[in-house]
Formats: C-alpha cells, structure tokens, sequence
C-alpha cells in the first residue's frame, strides 16, 4: 500500500481512476473543483480514461449516464448547487439505473464558504431513492469512493458520494489499494430499461422501490456505520454523521465516559443500528454536518416517547453554518475553551476583492457612469468573480442568485417597467446558463441589454476552461438573432473609459434588446502565462 | 504528541505553499497530519487560513479547537491576530512585521505590533527585508517558515528537501532563493 498526500476532493478523484474510472465530467465549482483538476492533471502518460470539464452540470450528468449505459464506469461530479442544475437526469438515472458503475459525487458547502445556499445533498439522495455515502475522512473518502463503483453496479442505482467544503478542501495521508481495470465485458442497457415511456418508466419505478430492502439491508451490515454501545457510558446517546464524527471524537475524550454512539456513514441508514442505540439510552444528540436531515427521520411529527431528541431543531446546535469542535463539545455540556483575547482592539475585516488590474473593474467603473442618469435602472448579475461588484467602491448590482438568472431576471425585470434593465454575466455562465434565457429575449426583443464580462476563463474557481468566449462567443451571440448593430464589443481599460462609458450608454437607451461584449483576459490567466 | 498550527495570511501570499513543505516533512519523519485550507473566493485578496495539525497518533478533527492551537504562523501581522482565540495560552506567535494593505481602515501598525506582543511567546519578523535579501520579495512565506522552524517538532533537513521539492520546477535559482530566505528567516527568528 502507498501512502499519498491528498485532499479530500482527490482522493475521490484517485479512487475513481483506481476503480476502473472510463470518464468523468464536471463543471468547476468550489468546493467539487479539485476533482476534475486532479483528474485532468493525472490523465497525462498513458492514463486510458476521459476527463472532462463541460459546459453544465445538466450536461456532465448525462455524459456520465451516456457512459454508464455504454457499460463503463463514469462519475460526474459538483458542488451542491450544481445538482440543481443537474436535477433532471439525476433523479431519472435512479429510474432508468445505472449500467456500468455511475458515482455521482456531490460537494456540500455548509457555512457558505463560496456560495448561496447549504442546501444538504443528502436530501436529493433520499428523493432519487438511491444509495449516499458519507465519509468522515480521507481514507474514508478513498475507499468509500472504490465501493461506490461496485455498489452502483451491484445494485444497478448510481450511488451518491456526499462531501463537506471541511473534507474537501482538507489535506492529509491515504494508503490506496491496487488499481483495478476499466470494464469489458458489460453489453449496452437495453432499450426496456433506458427509455423512460410511461409504461417502461412505472415499471423501472417499481423496481427501483422493491431494491430499498436490499440498499437498506446493505446500510444494516456496513461496517462503515459503527455502532459503539458503552454501558458505563450514562444516559446520553450520540448519533453522529460524517465529518462530524470527527469533531465528536475529537472531544468525546473529555468526558468523563465515552458516550454509546452510532456513526452513520451510508445512507438510507441502517434502521436495526439506531433502534439498538435508542434502547440503550434516554436522551439522543444528533451531530450531523449541513441540515438536520437524521434528526428530522428521528423526531418524526411527535417524536419518540420517553426519549429526548437533541440537535440543531432544538438548538443544542446552530441550525445554520458550519460546525466546529467547539460547537460539539458545548452541546456535549463540555465547558467552553478559548486563547488569547484580543481585548477591544478592532480587527478590521479584509473581504475578498477584484484582482488589482481586473477587466471587471474597468467595465464596472464604464457602467456604473453609463447608467447614473437613468432615474430607476437596475443591474442584475451572477455567479463569477464579478458578483464581488455588488461591493464597495463598485456597488454596481443588484442581484445574484444562480447561473444564468441574470439574464432571465432581466427580462422579467424589463417586462415589469424596469429601463434600462441590464444583466451582467460572465463567459462561462453565459455559456452554462444565459443562452437560453437570450434566446428567450431574442424571441421577444425585450428592451434590455446584457453585457457580458468575457475574461476567456472561469475565474474564480481557478481558470478553468471556458465554453464560450473569443470571436466564437461573439458568432454564437450573433447565431442567436441579436440585431448586429446592437451587438457590441468594448475592450473594458481604463484608457478606454470614454469610449465604453459612450457604448453602455447608447445600449442603455436602446428600447430594444442589446448585447455588450466586454473582452479582455483574466488577470490571473496573463499571470499564469507569464510565469510559465 | 501534537502540534497544532493556524497559518495565516492574504489570499496570494503563499501559505498552502507553507502547508506543503510542513505536510510532506510530516510525512517523511513518520507523524500523522491533517490541514484544513481555504480554496474559491476568498484566494481573491481576502483573509485566508488553514489548520494544520501535526500528531505521533490518529488526528480527527480537521478543525483546531479554540484555544488549542501551539503556534500562530502568520504571513500578515492583522492577520495574526484574527486567530488569536485559538492559541494556547503558551503558545507561540510567530509573524511577519510587513503589512499588506489592501483595505481602507488597515489599523495603525503599531497597535497591531502592541496587541500580537501580548502573546507571551512570540516573533516578529521583518518578512520583506529578507525575502528581498534572499533574492525575491515573494518568498515571505518561506522567510516566516524559516523562522516557525525553530519551535517545529520537524527536523531543518526535511523542510528544506520539501522547499526543494515544491519550487524545483521553476529552476534551481528559485530553489535557491527560498532556500536562502528559510535560512534568513531561521536567523532572524534565532535572535
């Protein structure tokens, strides 16, 4: 066994490849992003699988199911709000099932690290009625990982791995197992299984409801799911799930008894583990990382006779955010530790901000003179670098809520009585999301004007490629039915200001749809070119 | 044993590059590790740190508990004391002296020196001065490594052959380079 250095997000990625990984696709996101960046990196010398940044993860889902039906092990890859995006086939993969092994790994960001909601996958697993796997670390996250492929294609369901940004984003040491080869000999899905007719689909369906019994009794016998009954441990028992565990043995030490506890580690979980744990004790405290989503089984509408039920619905923990040991030990009734204080001296804050020579800058600074004598005017924008606009000395937007809204919402907007209506997207959101939504526009010519903020990369995720910039971004917009008089193209420098200022403002007073490309590169990128 | 450290710094001045030489030094000498980072929006010019936990025996916390941390290491002197709860109360403060002033209400520096010198053990370090005198104003982050070295349960040798490691790529003047500034920060921190 070799011992490697690795993030949480790579040894899932080094699992995959050691069980037999034929493609992979992903779209960045933090936390998910070093999945497919280890991927990529590691599919040099000889390495026979595909690795695949696309266009959306709707798109990187059904490119992993394409490979599944082929027989092939595929796993897709995102952060949580991405399987939003993927919604569609994800929870139809579970109806038409998986053919060669499919992991679909998702990347929670409870505190809000880098985006806009906590939402928990786990949730999405339990609608799509497939198997969820939650490690606790990295040695978890590597074999958790290698089973998911065989899981998947023993009980013919895609299987769920369910990161935390804390495992992610954390670094240490993992023994790996020997590689195994890529599938042969698995024929293609047949057409009964893989088009979802009504006749086919209620029949897949019930399968699919007839395979829980098995997913669960796989949960019941898991040794991941432990359950650890110490009879001088007193009244309390622990449920406690993934990266949480951590921070519960972390502090458990401190008491005077460790108390009898269940760690959940796979999901749907093992039913016969918790009764055994509930029997045992009078009070339970639920430690679980994201929402109360094990709590809430347990409290059910009324709760359980006799026993306490403790968590985040009664606040022994905070409902929202990240946990942390500190938390733990408190709602374990651990006194509270802390260092050195710094007394009143004010800590000034040090939010993130645009890179000192960035494109978005220039075009922020152009618009925000633009648009200033326009009495109500409202800028919608979007997921990228360029959301951090909505902050001083800018606070040139209004809104940011997924990929691509701000072109939809900008139309609503419009259609509302807002003049001049703007919406300000990157490249590559545009490319994952605001097409569609143009085209929207296009078919009705709504007065309104989208500019978008072509710097050749995906930023803020760490320069990934992106699908739709350059001379081809300029066609594609063209190709859509934009009028060519209003599509315009700026160099967003400060030597140009005048002369933007000028384009914005004429594209403003447009009482029809106009699309403003503003085009230069990434900071980072000429950077990054620089130094190689 | 163990040894908990917060690095600290700027988004772009360099501590996961810290991180690396101190993991893989680990490594090599047989300890256990864990180091929580920070990736996505914050690496844009805002307030970045990882937990680094170093121990002879299974870690589980990815996470330092409040008041438990052995050492804050800290690329920015604001930013040491953005972390200041979670040091133990012998613990030690090992930061740079150069600020980087991105913001617009950056205190008065010398209350930032007064505050960090309230930590009963700690050292500041004039980052810049030696990493110019090392040979590049980049390699801060190696200067203060140098200089954390000298309360590290790791041995010089192995964070050096790590140094090596992570900047053989750009060539051996840039090895050289940070070599020198671990070396000047090692001194500095000696006196």
């Amino acid at each position: 066994m070799e011992k490697v250095v690795l993030l949480g997000d790579e040894a899932v990625a080094l699992a995959a490849i050691q069980a037999g990984l034929t493609a992979a696709y992903s779209y960045p996101g933090t936390p998910a992003s070093e999945i497919m960046e280890f991927l990529i990196r590691n599919s040099e010398g000889g390495r026979k699988y595909t690795a695949k940044w696309c266009v959306n993860e709707k798109v990187a889902c059904e490119e992993a199911l394409g490979v599944s039906f082929a027989g092939k092990r595929a796993m897709v890859s995102f952060k949580h709000v991405g399987l939003n995006v993927a919604a569609d086939p994800f929870i139809n993969s579970a109806i038409t099932g998986a053919n060669g092994g499919l992991v679909v790994v998702v990347a929670d960001d409870p505190g809000m690290h880098s985006s806009q909601d906590e939402q928990d996958s786990r949730y999405y697993a339990d609608f799509a009625r497939i198997l969820c796997l939650e490690p606790a670390g990295h040695q978890e996250a590597y074999n958790m990982t290698r089973e998911a492929f065989d899981l998947s294609e023993k009980f013919r369901i895609p299987v769920m791995i369910r990161l935390v940004t804390r495992l992610a984003h954390s670094r240490s040491s993992v023994a790996t197992a020997a590689p195994r080869e890529q599938n042969k000999d698995l024929p293609y899905g047949t057409w009964q299984d893989w088009t979802l007719l009504p006749g086919n689909a209620r029949r897949r369906f019930r399968i699919l409801l007839d395979r829980q019994k098995e997913l669960l009794e796989y949960s019941e016998n898991s040794g991941y799911n432990q359950l650890v009954l110490n009879p001088t441990g007193g009244r309390l028992g622990v449920v406690v799930s993934g990266i949480a565990y951590n921070y519960f043995k972390e502090v458990a030490s401190s008491l005077p008894g460790e108390p009898s506890y269940l760690k959940v580690s796979t999901y749907p979980f093992p039913v016969n583990k918790l009764r055994r744990l509930i029997e045992q004790v009078d009070e339970i405290l639920v430690i679980e990382e994201g929402y109360p989503f094990i709590e809430r089984f347990l409290q059910g509408v009324v709760g359980i006779s006799g026993k306490t039920i403790r968590g985040k619905m009664d606040g022994s923990l905070p409902a929202t955010g990240e946990l942390t040991p500190d938390l733990v030990a408190r709602a374990l009734g651990l006194p509270e530790r802390t260092g050195l204080k710094t007394g009143d001296f004010k800590l000034a804050g040090r939010p993130p901000q645009l890179c000192v020579g960035c494109p978005h800058a220039d075009t922020y600074k152009a618009l925000n003179e633009a648009i200033r004598d326009f009495p109500r005017p409202v800028v919608f924008s979007d997921i990228g670098c360029y959301t951090l606009g909505a902050l001083p000395p800018y606070n040139a937007i209004q809104t940011c809520v997924c990929m691509g809204a701000s072109v939809s919402m900008a139309k609503g907007g419009a259609e509302a009585g807002i003049h001049p209506s703007v919406a300000v997207i990157g490249d590559s959101t545009f490319a994952h999301s605001g097409i569609t939504p143009l085209l929207d526009a296009v078919h009705s010519n709504t007065a309104m004007t989208v500019i978008i903020l072509d710097n050749g990369t995906v930023a803020m995720t760490g320069t990934q490629p992106s699908f739709g910039t350059g001379e081809p971004l300029d066609r594609l917009v063209a190709g859509l039915g934009v009028e060519p008089n209003h599509l315009r193209v700026i160099v967003p420098l400060p030597k140009n200001h005048q002369e933007n200022v000028k384009v914005i403002k004429e594209e403003l007073s447009h009482q029809g749809l106009s699309v403003i490309i503003a085009r230069r590169e990434c900071i980072q990128i000429v950077g990054e070119k620089k130094r190689s | 044993m163990k040894y908990d450290i917060i690095l600290a710094g700027v988004g772009g001045q360099g501590i996961l590059s810290i991180a690396f030489v101190i993991d893989n030094a680990a490594l090599e000498e047989g300890l256990f590790f864990k180091q929580a980072e920070v990736h996505g929006m914050s690496q844009r010019g805002g307030a970045v740190q990882s937990h680094l936990r170093l121990a002879d025996g299974q870690i589980y916390s990815d996470l330092i508990p409040l008041g438990q941390a052995d050492m804050i290491l800290s690329v920015e002197p604001l930013e040491t004391l953005r972390y200041f709860e979670y040091l133990k109360p012998d613990g030690a403060v090992v930061s740079s002296r150069t600020p980087y002033t991105n913001i617009s209400d950056y205190p008065v520096l010398e209350e930032v020196f007064r505050e960090i010198k309230k930590a009963p053990v700690h050292v500041l370090i004039d980052s810049e001065k030696l990493a110019r005198e090392a040979g590049s104003v980049r390699a801060q982050n190696m200067v203060m490594l140098g200089a954390a070295s000298i309360f590290l349960p790791l041995k010089e040798d192995s964070l050096k052959k790590y140094i090596q490691v992570l900047f053989e790529k750009r060539g051996p003047q840039i090895v050289q380079t940070n070599l020198k500034a671990f070396d000047l920060g090692r001194q500095a921190a000696r006196a």
